[in-house]
């Protein structure tokens, strides 16, 4: 197990918490006191047989020692430290090992604060681009003008000829009952749209997959979702389930997945179905080990079922040297890939990634893309370190890779 | 006797404005879509057109526009009717060249005041 830079860290906590002195503990596991100086500053890896020594000496298992911090945890934390500068990026680790449960409130306001902004920017966009709400303002400001103005000539004109009188008493009356709807009206939309609000702060594809994930991407009741759209997409999402489920039955393809192994194009062919319907039915079947992200022509994440190791970008665009977006431009073409995630801790993966044109409205109709991505994990055992994987990372603004030629901006790791 | 042309689509806000300002000695006509309040300018030849931003067909920026691209109208007053929070609509209509405007709701011896002094009286 690659060891984290944290447990120098952790050694030297362990060490001042026994009352050991350095030149006692380096003593006692046979190294330099200034050797072991530089491992409890991090500044030296470690050999697995001299952390057995020190975690002996220390009378903790080795475990306690080795224990890293999640890299998903750790973009989060930067992601979180991109909003203000002066964070010390260089610490990030030690930070999240030392203080987890402060490291967890900072990232979770974060997540917070990003909901909000989200949440503000739809009431802006309502407010200024709501056809409805627009039309509706006008209609009342027609009526409270008309009204003004009539009101004062009824007021200020002493000699106004009676047939005038009563026109612009009847237009008072018109207007007034128009004034009286359209208000009506305006508070009735306000009221909904205030019950609202809360739902704006995770985006409705957001929500679908918290709710597809708490129940382990098994078909659920919509009805538990908050917000409209959400279950709407969550209709849609049970419903293409089914359709998934008719095309390749659970007993038939539990035994047919256990033969060909997650191979999307030979289990689709196999069932005569569609490689869309099958990477679908890879992932998400019980238990399954398998991160799944889908994406429309535009490159936009439709979907995204996360697996550990491989972080995926929560907000913005992805890594550009995705897979997916390969596939993206060769439809109906297999690509598989042997990736390496970027991070002090790289973890490697097979992806296979096809996309798919659709032409729901015919030959004079519009073309549609999805792609899909399916992320296995890649046992080490078939994984000898000698192959050549290609290096991506989650998205750019917290992906460790310097020099990458597909940079669009800098990350905010950069030193 | 100076004639005002006036492009309003609310009836009831055309009517008032139609009194108002009679009584004050001016011809007042009134037209409610743009197309036909384009042919009418050119018809009738007004001495001030009296315009709402937001009228059905062509909206009032755009009948602003072909008046100040005519050189025959280029010249000719012209006050706008605004809303509130219509301050895009505003500067372009300041840029296309209008000569005044008035915000609904408006004060009626305000709007007075103000044909007054464009009509030069």
């Amino acid at each position: 197990m690659p060891l984290s830079a944290l447990t120098g860290t952790r050694l030297r906590e362990r060490r001042i918490a026994l009352g050991l002195r350095q030149a006692d503990l380096a003593e006692q596991a046979g190294i330099s006191a200034s050797y072991l100086n530089l491992i409890e500053h991090n500044r030296r890896r470690i050999a697995e047989a001299l952390l057995e020594r020190l975690a002996q000496v220390l009378g903790q298992p080795v475990e306690a020692f080795q224990e890293g911090v999640a890299g998903a945890l750790l973009d989060d934390l930067r992601a979180a430290a991109a909003r203000l500068p002066g964070a010390e990026l260089d610490r990030v680790e030690d930070f999240a090992g030392r203080f987890p449960g402060w490291a967890a409130t900072l990232i979770g306001l974060h997540q917070r604060v990003v909901g909000l902004e989200r949440a503000l920017e739809a009431m802006n966009d309502r407010m200024s681009h709501d056809p409805h709400l627009s039309a509706s303002l006008h209609e009342l400001l027609s009526a409270v003008s008309s009204l003004r103005s009539t009101a004062a000539i009824l007021a200020d004109t002493d000699d106004i000829e009676p047939e005038w009188q009563a026109r612009f008493l009847g237009n008072l009356q018109d207007d007034s009952k128009r004034l009286a709807l359209g208000a009506s009206a305006l508070v009735h939309y306000l009221d909904n749209a205030g019950q609202e609000e809360d739902q704006a702060l995770a985006s409705p594809q957001e929500e679908v997959e918290a709710w597809l994930a708490a129940q382990d991407w098994a078909p659920g009741d919509p009805q538990a979702l908050a917000s409209s759209p959400a279950r709407q997409m969550a209709q849609a999402w049970l419903a293409q389930a089914a359709r998934d489920g008719a095309a390749m039955p659970a007993p038939d393809f539990a035994a047919a997945l256990a033969e060909d192994g997650p191979d999307p194009v030979r289990l689709a062919a196999r069932f005569g179905c569609d490689v869309l319907t099958a990477f679908r039915r890879i992932a998400l079947h019980p238990a399954a080990e398998a991160g799944l992200v889908l994406c429309d022509a535009s490159g936009t994440l439709t979907f995204r079922k996360p697996i550990t190791g491989f972080a995926l970008p929560r907000f913005g665009a992805a890594c550009p040297l995705w897979p997916l977006f390969t596939a993206l431009a060769r439809p109906m073409t297999p690509i598989e890939t042997l990736i390496e995630t970027a991070g002090p801790q790289p973890q490697r993966f097979r992806i296979r990634a096809f996309c798919q044109p659709r032409f729901p409205a015919g030959f004079r109709g519009p073309e549609l893309r999805e792609a899909a991505m399916l992320i296995l994990p890649e046992p080490r055992t078939t994984d000898p370190r000698g192959t050549e994987a290609l290096a991506i990372g989650s998205t750019c603004r917290i992906c460790q890779r310097d020099a990458c030629p597909a940079r669009r901006e800098p990350s905010i790791l950069a030193t | 006797m100076r004639h005002v042309l006036l492009i309003e689509d609310e009836a009831n806000i055309a009517e008032a404005l139609r009194f108002i300002l009679s009584r004050d000695g001016w011809q007042v006509s009134v037209m409610s879509e743009g197309e036909a309040a384009l042919a009418a300018v050119a018809a009738s030849r007004p001495d001030l057109v009296i315009l709402d931003l937001m009228l059905p067909g062509l909206s009032g920026l755009e009948i602003l526009q072909s008046l100040r691209a005519d050189p025959a109208t280029a010249a000719l007053p012209v006050l706008m009717l605004t809303a509130k929070g219509q301050g895009r609509d505003r500067d372009a209509a300041e840029r296309a060249g209008v000569s005044a405007f008035m915000t609904k709701p408006f004060d009626n011896s305000e709007i007075r005041a103000k044909v007054r002094d464009l009509l030069g009286a």
